[in-house]
Parts: C-alpha cells; sequence; structure tokens
C-alpha cells in the first residue's frame, strides 16, 4: 500500500503563501500633469472652477462639488497657512524622518483646498494652527514632477493668520 | 394617463432614458478616469436636459485593480459633483450591476431617476495578471492563468463536445465586426469572411485572434428614470420589464464550461421566452461564448444579435455590459425594436451572468 495522497510527516498544510505583485503604469491626466509639471518648475499651480470660483491644488481635473472641468490653470504663491496639524511621535516601519514630526495641513494662498506637507525649522511645541509657512525647494537640479520636489514647509516669519481666513477648510 | 408594459421583474416600471459612452481606445494616455468620466456623465445628462440635481441616486461599477490604486471610485465621483451630499453606492462589478441596484432602489418608490456609471481600463497594467487575481486564492490564482487560456478551454471544452468548430467561432467573429463597422464607438471594426479570419494564427488554441475581444479603455453611463417621469425625458423608454443575475461556482473545474445555467436561469427569470425578442445585445468577450449564451437565452434565429459588434467591437472592463444595456435600449428608442435582451457577464469563463430585457411601448 503506498501512502495516502497529500499526507506527510510533516502534517496537515495550515498556511500557504501567494504572493501577488502587479504593476501599473499611471495616468495622472491633462490637469495633474500640469501641477506635476509646476512641481518641476519650483511652482504650485492650481485650478479654477468655472462655476463656484474655488481653486484646487492637485487637482484631479474636476471640481468635486460641481463636477465641472477646472481648466483656468492659477500659478500659486510659496506660501500658506497651517490649518491644522499632528506631532508625530510614533516610529513605524518605513519611517524616513526622524520622530518627532510634524505633518500638517497646508492651504496655500489664493487656494480651496489644503494638502499634507512636513513642517521643519520650528521646535514641535511650537507648531500652531494659523501659523504662516513658506516652502523649501529641493536644489534645482533635483526638481522633478512629484511632491518630493518640496523638501518641507517652514515658518516664514510672519504674524499668524486670523482663524475667520482659514475656518472654512479644517 | 401613459401605458407601460407588463413587468416580470419588480412592480413600478423604470426606463433607461439616456445612455453615453466613451471613444473606445486602445490606450487613453492623456486623460485621468474623472477626466474620462465628465464628458460622459455631461452628455448623458444633457441627451435628456437634466443635471445632478435631478437624480436620487448615483450608482457606479468599477474596481481598483484596473487602476492600480485605492478607493478610485471615490475619487471619480468627481466627476460628477456630490455637493449637496448624495446618496450614493458602488459595485465592485460591471456598471450592469450597478444598474441593478439603482433599479432596485427605484422600485422602492422614493426617488424617480438615478445615474449609472462606470468606469475601466485595461492599459494601466497587466491585464493577463490582473484578471488572474479576481480568481478562487488557493487553487486558481497561485498558477496565474490568463484570460485567453481560460476562455480557450472553454472553447476546446465546446470543440471536444461536438458543439461548435473553429469555423463557428469565426462565424461569429466575422458578423461582429461586420455590424461593428456601423458603430462609430467601435474599436476592431471590419469587414473579413470567416475563411479569411480562419487563416489567422492561434493566439491560444483552439482561440485565433479574431475570437478574442480588443484591450479598450473606457466608460459609460446611463439614466433610468420611473413611471411617469421616464416619459417625461424620453418618448419612447426602454422599460426595463425583467432584470436577474446569477452566478456559478468559483471552481473552474465543476462547472460544464460549455453550458451557461447562470445565464438560462437569469434569462427565465427575467423572461426573457415571454415574447418575441428583436435583438440581443449579449456581453460575449470572446466569440465562443456567444454559442453559448444564445443557447442559454433559447433566443430564436431571427434574433437580431448584437447590431453594436457587442463586446469584439470593444471590451472596457467594468463598462461593456452596461454599454450592453445602452445599446439594446437605443435600438428601443429608435423604435428599431419593440423588445430587446441585454447581457452582461463577469468572473472567468462567464461565470456571472445578468440578463435584462427592455421593452418600448
Amino acid at each position: 500500500m503506498s501512502e495516502p495522497v497529500g499526507e506527510s510527516e510533516r502534517g496537515p498544510v495550515t498556511h500557504m503563501a501567494a504572493t501577488t505583485k502587479l504593476d501599473y503604469v499611471f495616468t495622472p491626466g491633462v490637469a495633474q500633469s500640469k501641477n506635476l509639471h509646476g512641481l518641476e518648475q519650483g511652482k504650485f499651480i492650481g485650478q479654477r472652477c468655472p462655476k463656484c470660483k474655488k481653486v484646487y491644488t492637485l487637482s484631479r481635473g474636476s471640481c468635486p462639488t460641481d463636477g465641472l472641468p477646472t481648466d483656468e490653470i492659477v500659478e500659486l504663491p510659496n506660501t500658506g497657512t497651517v490649518t491644522t496639524y499632528c506631532v508625530v511621535n510614533v516610529p513605524f516601519a518605513g519611517q524616513s524622518i526622524e520622530i518627532p514630526y510634524i505633518c500638517a495641513q497646508i492651504l496655500l494662498d489664493g487656494a480651496n483646498l489644503s494638502f499634507m506637507g512636513l513642517i521643519q525649522e520650528i521646535p514641535t511645541g511650537d507648531i500652531r494652527m494659523g501659523l504662516r509657512v513658506e516652502a523649501v525647494w529641493v536644489a534645482p537640479e533635483e526638481l522633478g514632477p512629484t511632491m518630493a520636489s518640496v523638501k518641507y514647509f517652514r515658518p516664514n516669519g510672519e504674524p499668524d493668520a486670523d482663524f475667520e481666513t482659514y475656518k472654512e477648510y479644517l | 394617463m401613459s401605458t407601460f408594459p407588463d413587468l416580470t421583474s419588480g412592480h413600478r416600471p423604470v426606463g433607461v432614458v439616456s445612455f453615453a459612452q466613451y471613444d473606445n481606445v486602445r490606450r487613453e494616455g492623456d486623460h485621468n478616469e474623472v477626466e474620462m468620466l465628465m464628458p460622459v456623465v455631461a452628455e448623458v445628462f444633457a441627451n435628456v436636459g437634466i443635471t445632478k440635481d435631478d437624480v436620487g441616486f448615483i450608482c457606479s461599477g468599477s474596481t481598483d485593480y484596473l487602476v492600480g490604486g485605492p478607493f478610485s471610485f471615490v475619487t471619480a465621483l468627481d466627476a460628477v459633483g456630490v455637493w449637496p451630499p448624495r446618496a450614493e453606492s458602488h459595485v465592485e462589478m460591471d456598471g450592469a450591476w450597478a444598474l441593478y441596484e439603482a433599479w432596485v432602489l427605484l422600485q422602492e418608490g422614493e426617488i424617480d431617476a438615478a445615474l449609472v456609471y462606470c468606469f475601466g481600463r485595461s492599459s494601466p497594467g497587466d491585464l493577463t495578471e490582473i484578471m488572474a487575481v479576481q480568481l478562487d486564492p488557493y487553487y486558481m490564482a497561485p498558477l496565474w492563468p490568463d484570460p485567453t487560456s481560460l476562455a480557450a478551454l472553454q472553447a476546446q471544452s465546446m470543440i471536444d463536445a461536438g458543439m461548435a468548430t473553429e469555423a463557428d467561432f469565426a462565424a461569429v467573429a466575422s458578423r461582429a465586426r461586420r455590424s461593428a463597422l456601423a458603430n462609430p464607438k467601435a474599436q476592431v471594426a471590419y469587414d473579413r469572411s470567416p475563411e479569411e479570419l480562419l487563416r489567422e494564427d492561434y493566439e491560444v488554441a483552439p482561440l485565433r485572434r479574431h475570437a478574442l475581444p480588443p484591450l479598450t479603455d473606457g466608460c459609460a453611463a446611463v439614466v433610468l428614470a420611473a413611471g411617469d417621469r421616464a416619459y417625461e425625458l424620453c418618448e419612447r423608454p426602454a422599460f426595463i420589464t425583467g432584470i436577474d443575475h446569477r452566478i456559478e461556482t468559483h471552481a473552474l473545474g465543476a462547472r460544464d464550461l460549455t453550458h451557461s445555467p447562470s445565464t438560462e436561469l437569469a434569462g427565465r427569470k427575467a423572461g426573457v421566452d415571454k415574447k418575441k425578442v428583436d435583438v440581443a445585445e449579449l456581453h460575449a468577450p470572446f466569440a465562443h461564448q456567444e454559442l453559448i449564451l444564445v443557447d442559454a437565452l433559447g433566443l430564436a434565429d431571427d434574433v437580431e444579435l448584437c447590431p453594436s459588434g457587442g463586446a469584439l467591437a470593444a471590451n472596457p472592463m467594468m463598462s461593456a455590459g452596461l454599454i450592453r444595456i445602452g445599446e439594446a435600449a437605443k435600438v428601443i428608442w429608435s423604435g428599431q425594436a419593440d423588445r430587446a435582451v441585454a447581457h452582461a457577464t463577469s468572473g472567468p469563463c462567464l461565470q456571472q451572468n445578468l440578463v435584462c430585457v427592455l421593452e418600448g411601448v
């Protein structure tokens, strides 16, 4: 008699690894390409909704409120306001920045949508809502079509923004 | 008083009143999903003179596996603009199933119109690998079988059972691609005889190139409206008189691939055989699958099959099923047909099937 098929001295199979890896070519689209080319030149590019006139940064090409193409291109300044923030004290796998560090939502001047950015050159205890900041870009030869072109944001020395100016963006 | 057809499914007449689709292309490299959807959603509303404020529900169909990013269906909503907040839902399936969900909600009677849309691009990733991820994770997916090879097993089973020949597959492809010549949204259309097609090399035996669907980037949208609202928006709405969907086991080895009992059951529940069928838009990505579907639905010889060219003309993932419903609605609107059957499929080798009967008054 042969051994029953599928049995061995190693006992029943309780685990199996089925590794899945899929590669993709990402299409940023017309709008996001303009944003990415802006970053390549050390500039923030926004797009304005023809109806509600809001300006979106890192737009996907439509106004999420009105569903209309945001065709008007707006060059945005290097400065903005911290609307809210978080001090990261917890280490995690793949962490590239020394803890503690500050992660903040930044509303660029003239924009109607904030995005997440790293804040440096300020003690973590001094971070606050309304802090005025400016972008610090990587060296010109390192600029690329990526948010990594922005090294971080730092206080620009202006007085804190009035809460009324950013209360809609929290 | 408006007149409505007799219903097999549901109790409230719901009609397809508008349909739009993107230009089906091999590779949409310029526009992202939101940018692709925006003009299609705008067109489907403009066709019937309404806006997003006129629909009480939005339902979409798509899968993140095609985009390669999480929550792509959430960002896709930006193409509609959901402010003030809307009742909205999503299925990780072809848009035909999103239409089913919207139809169910319309049955409840609280809303009178709904938007259904779907999108799917084959170009960002390798579809032969991506489609393997939908298979059972223990025995099938680790083998990474590609969709064409699985379809070829099905086609070979038909040949082995004496049900069809390679010439029959070529005849389906020849007719579909010739019909597609009249479809401005077709990606692959030509006038070639079955004999000529049979001279092509095998992709995976017994399937030659002509028996395979094209790789397509595309999206589509439909507006549904219930009762009198349907007549306000459309002179001759394509009323859904029957709709049903059924699924078979995920274990390919446990299925008889030469038949589609799920289509047969769905077709019966949807009342396909109750009256004469004029046109059938079948979602058969591979040529031989049309033969299985015709058999399962019991379609007579005089039924016009896939006037659009079907999925052999263009096969945008997660969308080709809803497009079949849209194309079937078109022949009702025009008066070219009084009763049309639309079919959508999902999963390997026709695993899951939806059948929708559309009628004009």
